[in-house]
């Protein structure tokens, strides 16, 4: 039988490929998509809970998730395009106009 | 239960004049456009007027979604204030640098409105809303100078930080969902006094939510975002990132840790007893180094949110007090810099270096003595706001037994010393180098700059009755 | 049947998670993460979410992933070849990704008793009496309707923001 120790299991592993594609990466597109998948492992921890314990609100929870993904992405994209319009580069390292 | 409208009747104040504000763009022939900022202004005054009017009401709206208390009270007057100063400084900036004024003002006045939820929010799904309505109009404004590559890298590095870190403290929510059954904070902190707090998935979902917190505040060692942030964001932005999203991310972390989480309080306080000392040392001595006044400026705001974790610390309603005061005086005196910074910066903010600070003081009176006013206060120094915040902070914190680390605050400011008074001598003891360039000053710039040097001064001169507001939503 | 279900998807997930990851390009990561995000959807409906399960295909494989497309094709094909794949301090971040990665694991097979000692809960509407989505729904426009308004003023804001930064004159 599958419990929720699985689904936290497995959200925990993808949870930490999202976060070392983040660490390691330099293309800020694919750093913002390590960032997708870490969301997705928080709403799949969040339903599996929601089977869990019969409760709704971690459905209702996931809804607010996708909705937020989708403005962090309109957003997030819109500054990648502004970037490059500028800078004509989308590579992390390449970005650092700022020291102190 | 019922809906209970009028509970949040500023948050919809705000986001109707936001929607109006839009729509009035294509109206507006653009020589006006500018009245679109005083229209913003006189939004958050209104809504500013009805928070005041409703102040002591109490009890829960929306289903429980939100819970109407001193607390939410004070904080959301607080940020109707902060908002309303950079409003008021965002109108002769966006003037000068050519920026659209018509998207600017909504976003700011969203971004408000999610500030304010988060102070009410009585659940954690209607906090993390209110947190992603602030961190994503913050984002824009962050990069609306958008043909400046140093605006695009901030508003970047913001994104990509904050999303990341969304990502944690969503992490951590879920696993308190799991562990406590129910996102509400009455729900979460019932289940934690019934042994779930004990349980690993609690600790290590409110170990996670401290670590989003803890980036969304800037605490050391997640602060690494900050400088470039601050310093590439427009200065008005910059103020709003230090003050009013700073205290709105600082009041839900107390209210969380006070109200939800006392159960838990010996691990948070470890782990935050760290990252104060950390915040309060790194930011103060990276501040040393600094050439920029905007950067300067981003390391003080750090070490000041290492200070006001003190009084989250001591997990008491002193001081709970001691934050609310120390928040409202740190507004008044950051506010106040950063809008002297705004005007003396000039067209395409290109006197932001310290030495460009160098012999101002007698040929610009005005920006010279108030900012030496700010900076007495950020040090601490009588008669300012600065000194009772730290006084009534340093005291919650010592009757809390945080002996060790309120030494470590007073040694860590001494050393802030040494930067604020470097730019005071700066602007007064130097010659200039460059002939004498006129700073104009715009009349909004200059009622924000003279109300927030009045405020400064008088929190300094009478504290009582700041102090016994703050101590009514502290539930002294 | 749904333990195979499980570790079919599993397996899949996993694996265009990592791909995802370390995939060189751009667009080829981003199909790899289409397909990461069906199973995710996979896992909701056999978690018997339905509704969400919808909204996962429609919006995120549907919105969001197509939204990427676009901006890869806009901005980064001929930023493509002189971009060196992992950044410089891919070391600090492989040493990070274990320890945390040790600790989830770790604390999760601690933390498993306590987990399933009976949390269960009866919640708001049990999800077996009606329809998932009816029940969704029902939640949604009574106990969370302000943060249903909510999210609406978000998705103004990110409206109004995408315009401002991205739209070429304005």
């Amino acid at each position: 039988m599958i419990g929720p120790n699985h689904y936290l299991f497995l959200s925990a592993i993808v949870f930490t490929i999202g976060a070392v594609g983040v660490l390691t990466r330099r293309n800020v597109i694919i750093i913002f998509m390590s960032i997708e998948l870490m969301l997705n492992a928080v709403n799949l921890n969040l339903i599996a809970f929601s089977a869990h314990l019969q409760d709704l609100a971690g459905q209702v929870f996931v809804v607010f998730v996708i909705t937020v993904a989708a403005a962090e992405a309109a957003v997030g994209l819109g500054i990648v395009i502004a970037l490059f319009r500028n800078r004509e580069t989308i590579n992390m390292d390449e970005i650092d106009l700022m020291r102190g | 239960m019922d809906l209970n409208y009028a509970a949040l009747l500023p948050e919809i104040l705000l986001a109707v004049a936001g929607i109006l504000l839009m729509l009035a763009i294509p109206v507006l022939p653009s020589r006006q456009q500018v009245r679109l900022g005083y229209a913003a202004s006189l939004a958050l005054a209104a809504a500013l007027v009805t928070a005041l009017l409703q102040w002591g009401d109490h009890g829960p709206a929306f289903f429980g979604m939100v819970s109407m208390d001193a607390l939410g009270g004070a904080a959301r007057i607080l940020f109707l204030v902060s908002s309303a100063a950079v409003a008021l400084i965002s109108v002769s900036y966006l003037k000068r640098e050519r920026l659209r004024h018509g998207e600017y003002f909504p976003l700011l006045l969203m971004a408000t409105v999610g500030m304010s939820l988060m102070a009410v929010s009585a659940d954690l799904i209607m906090t993390f809303l209110g947190l992603e309505i602030l961190s994503i109009s913050s984002y824009v404004l962050a990069g609306y100078r958008r043909g400046d590559p140093r605006s695009n890298e901030s508003a970047l590095k913001y994104f990509l930080l904050g999303a990341f870190s969304t990502a944690f403290m969503l992490y951590g929510i879920a696993l308190l969902y799991g562990a406590a059954g129910s996102t509400k904070y009455a729900g979460i902190a019932e289940a934690a006094t019934q042994g779930q707090a004990e349980t690993a998935t609690f600790l290590l979902g409110l170990g996670l939510l401290l670590v989003g917190f803890g980036f969304k505040a800037a605490l050391a060692p997640l602060h690494v975002w900050t400088p470039d942030v601050y310093q590439g964001a427009p200065v008005p932005i910059t103020a709003h990132l230090a003050v009013g999203s700073k205290a709105a991310v600082l009041i839900t972390l107390l209210r969380l840790l006070h109200q939800v989480f006392p159960a838990s309080a010996d691990q948070w306080q470890t782990l935050l007893w760290i990252a104060s000392a950390a915040t309060m040392i790194i930011g103060n001595v990276a501040a040393l180094t600094q050439t920029d006044v905007k950067r300067l400026l981003a390391y003080s705001s750090i070490a000041h949110a290492g200070y006001i974790l003190l009084g989250v610390i001591a997990n008491s309603p002193r001081g709970a007090q001691g934050v609310l005061f120390y928040l409202a005086a740190y507004s008044l005196m950051t506010l106040g810099a950063f809008a002297v910074v705004q005007v003396f910066a000039r067209r395409e903010e290109r006197f932001t270096k310290l030495e460009d600070f160098r012999g101002i003081g007698y040929r610009h009176p005005l920006l010279s003595v108030s900012l030496t006013i700010f900076l007495l206060s950020l040090i601490g120094i009588p008669p300012t706001a600065g000194f009772y915040g730290k006084l009534f902070l340093f005291s919650a914190a010592v009757e809390a037994d945080l002996v060790a680390l309120v030494i470590l605050a007073v040694l860590a400011s001494a050393v802030g010393l040494y930067y604020y008074l470097q730019l005071i001598v700066l602007m007064f003891m130097k010659e200039a180098a460059s002939p004498p360039e006129p700073v104009p000053v715009p009349l909004a710039a200059r009622i924000v700059i003279l109300l927030m040097a009045a405020g400064t001064l008088y929190l300094g001169v009478y504290p009582a009755q700041v102090l016994s507001i703050a101590g009514e939503a502290a539930g002294l | 049947m749904e333990t195979y279900l499980f570790y079919a998807l599993a397996l899949i997930l996993v694996t265009f998670s990592i791909l995802t990851v370390t995939a060189r390009n751009p667009v080829r990561s981003a199909v790899y993460l289409v397909s990461a995000l069906l199973a995710v959807a996979g896992f909701f409906f056999l978690l018997e979410a339905e509704f969400v399960g919808a909204v996962q295909v429609l919006v995120y494989v549907g919105g969001i992933m197509v939204l990427f497309l676009f901006v890869i094709m806009l901005v980064s094909i001929e930023a493509l070849d002189r971009q060196p794949k992992v950044s410089r301090q891919w070391r600090t971040g492989v040493v990070l990704a274990v320890v945390l990665c040790l600790e989830l694991s770790l604390l999760i097979f601690r933390g498993t008793v306590s987990l399933e000692e009976g949390l269960a809960e009866p919640g708001i509407i049990t999800t077996t009496e009606t329809m998932n989505t009816e029940a969704v729904g029902t939640v949604l426009y009574s106990t969370y309707l302000l943060p249903f308004e909510i999210a609406s003023v978000l998705l103004l804001v990110a409206i109004v923001g995408a315009v401002v930064l991205a739209k070429k004159e304005i």
